[in-house]
């Protein structure tokens, strides 16, 4: 017992979780889009935030991925302080976030598109000098499998159906291999077929990473979601299982009460 | 090897574009023209530097700069300096009331060379002046603004008026610039007569040699991850950015090398026409140079330097005829150009000079039918891209 105390700070730190926000409050002049929030993904979670509009859940994102710079509190990331810290650097740190709307490279190609996040020549003269090794060819290959998309490598992104511009967005985030996956509705706009899949790839994909979902398709929740949490007016209303979360009264009200 | 033929000629096509463009300026004009008219063309591709530079920088990073010829204009007034101080040597300036000093600074009643212009007394220096000042200044606008987030439309017009800035400064400091006349009566280089005839074809040749290599580098660069980064960057920005680059940082280097190719073809120009004047750096000469990339195709690197020799011989030719309606025919050539033919003179090409000529066997021969390259390994230079709007510019 006490050996595993004493040595064990990795498994420790497994408890933890991966990012942890804490009092995290944004002000656009005056209006508090998200106020005194405290949020917690853990290792290996699939967290959904839910909410109705306006409860500030792309600006949790926008918080954590540097977009927006908070008025208060604190993201710690893997014991990193992100509130300080540069977009760029935030993605470097691992954090990989996913656009509302399918934002991709639609005059280049689907390799490309995914080529381009391949974390190396990430610097003005490494990408002047970038190979296209093997290894990337590998890594773009194998993405390209996991979002379905290997018969479509050479194609222009622009000529994608909407699914498959959500999925190759959801392929670059893969390319970085973030320890924390951030999506904003990740199958809005797809057809019934490919949100079986969407939910199969994100169930895929959350093995050894953490992923954060901002969804309104409750269907889809319910097929990928560890925990959920119930954003309302910029606060955490309720969290846990789905389950839980769908019978509690204060969050039926603001559903239904509006 | 086979991976700087991809780089630098972009495959087959590339390489054809590029020799038949080489064999024009190297062969055919040389072979046709007198000297009086070469040393014309010549000036004319001093001017193809900087709209190759506004391919790269408006082009591909989408960042239009109305003040390249801030650029052009130093880089040619840091040769002119070299030049104007060994045209004035203490024997042939013994008449000024103060020998060994430019002309102009005696009309100014300044006594003794001031301590900017000393270290332009050094040939390697100024060689060094030309690109690094212009690209050191281009630098700092770049960090000022990209750091920022100053684009757009804000970039172009602060552009435009650090241009008409130094244009006043130049004006104004007449004793340190020789004023609105500028720098004239250059001589020698390293004692060697740049005013015959014989000088003047060299001089050509060494421009057009240099603006070749400014299209090879500038093909690198685009078919470098780096190019398709700036794509990119202009069509999605913040995804670039949170996919982990600095969008800030490649925005700066673009409008560096597009400062320095620039610099290249103003100090070329400074040698060729023997002198430089505040009338190459403001508003009206940078915004004819957006001119020449837009009319020869802002997507391709080659077209620019056609559009360039293009719109210059007309603005010879007409300027010469109707002096009063060439800037409205200019004018109206830019927009029609923006309006109908996006891609410029390149654009053309690809949709149906292309297609013409593959009804020869020659053309067929020669330039193929364009053709779906195979597997995107090859990354070719992406000069025809899907035509897009062109931004909206004053």
């Amino acid at each position: 017992m006490k050996s595993v105390a004493t040595n064990s700070p990795a498994g420790f730190q497994a408890a933890k979780p991966v990012l942890a926000i804490e009092g995290l409050t944004v002000s656009f002049d005056g209006f508090k889009a998200v106020n005194d929030l405290n949020l917690y993904v853990d290792r290996n979670e699939v967290h959904v935030v839910i909410g109705p509009n306006g409860a500030g859940k792309t600006t949790v994102l926008d918080l954590i991925c540097g977009k927006t710079k908070s008025t208060a509190g604190s993201i710690e990331f893997e014991g990193r302080e992100l509130t300080k810290m540069r977009e760029y650097d935030i993605v470097r740190a691992g954090v990989g976030r996913k656009f509302q709307n399918p934002s991709i490279y639609e005059n280049l190609t689907v390799f490309e598109n995914l080529e381009m996040s391949y974390p190396a020549g990430r610097k003005v003269f490494g990408a002047l000098f970038f190979k296209r090794s093997a290894q990337v060819i590998a890594r773009v290959e194998e993405v390209a499998g996991e979002i379905f998309l290997s018969d479509f490598l050479d194609k222009q992104a622009d000529l994608l159906s909407h699914g498959q511009k959500q999925w190759l967005e959801i392929g670059m985030l893969l390319m970085q291999d973030p320890a924390l996956l951030m999506l904003d509705e990740p199958v809005a706009g797809m057809s019934v077929s490919e949100r079986v899949q969407t939910a199969e790839l994100l169930n895929r994909i959350s093995q050894g990473r953490s992923v954060l979902v901002i969804e309104h398709d409750m269907e889809f929740v319910k097929s990928i979601a560890h925990r959920v949490t119930v954003l309302h007016q910029g606060k955490v209303l309720a969290e846990g299982s789905m389950e839980a979360v769908q019978s509690n009264p204060k969050v039926i009200e603001v559903y239904l009460g509006h | 090897m086979k991976n700087a033929y991809e780089s630098l000629l972009g495959g087959k096509q590339g390489a054809i574009g590029l020799l038949v463009l080489a064999t024009l300026i190297l062969v055919v004009f040389p072979l046709l023209l007198d000297t009086f008219r070469l040393n014309m063309v010549g000036k004319y591709l001093t001017y193809a530097f900087v709209a190759v530079g506004l391919v790269l920088c408006w082009g591909y990073g989408g960042i239009l700069s109305l003040g390249q010829g801030i650029f052009f204009g130093v880089g040619g007034y840091c040769m002119a300096m070299f030049l104007k101080l060994e045209a004035s040597d203490p024997e042939s300036t013994k008449i000024q009331s103060t020998p060994g000093i430019p002309d102009f600074m005696d009309w100014n009643q300044i006594t003794e060379l001031p301590m900017m212009w000393q270290p332009f007394h050094s040939f390697s220096f100024a060689l060094l002046a030309v690109i690094a000042v212009p690209t050191l200044l281009a630098l700092i606008i770049g960090v000022a603004m990209f750091k920022r987030r100053v684009g757009d439309v804000y970039f172009s017009i602060v552009t435009q008026a650090i241009a008409a800035i130094l244009t006043i400064l130049i004006i104004g400091q007449q004793g340190l610039t020789g004023g609105v006349n500028g720098i004239t009566d250059l001589k020698t280089l390293l004692g060697w007569d740049i005013r015959p005839d014989s000088s003047k074809v060299i001089l050509y040749f060494v421009n057009a040699f240099l603006l070749l290599g400014c299209v090879l580098l500038g093909r690198f660069i685009l078919t470098s991850k780096l190019g398709r980064l700036l794509m990119a960057m202009r069509d999605k920005e913040e995804r670039v950015r949170f996919s982990g680059y600095d969008v800030a940082s490649f925005k700066i280097f673009v409008f560096c090398v597009a400062a320095a190719f620039s610099a290249i073809g103003g100090a070329m120009f400074a040698l060729q026409v023997g002198f430089m004047s505040p009338s190459f750096v403001g508003i009206v000469p940078s915004i004819e140079m957006v001119i020449f990339a837009a009319v020869g195709g802002r997507m391709s690197l080659l077209g620019a330097v056609y559009g360039t020799l293009l719109v210059s011989f007309g603005k010879t030719y007409f300027s010469e005829s109707f002096p009063e309606l060439w800037l409205y025919l200019m004018g109206g050539l830019f927009i029609v150009v923006v309006m109908y033919f996006p891609n410029g003179i390149a654009g053309l090409w690809e949709t149906h000079g292309r297609k013409w000529l593959s009804r020869y066997s020659l053309g067929k021969k020669l330039f193929g039918v364009p053709e779906v390259k195979a597997r995107v390994f090859t990354a070719k230079p992406v000069e025809k891209a899907a035509p897009r709007e062109l931004e909206t510019t004053p």
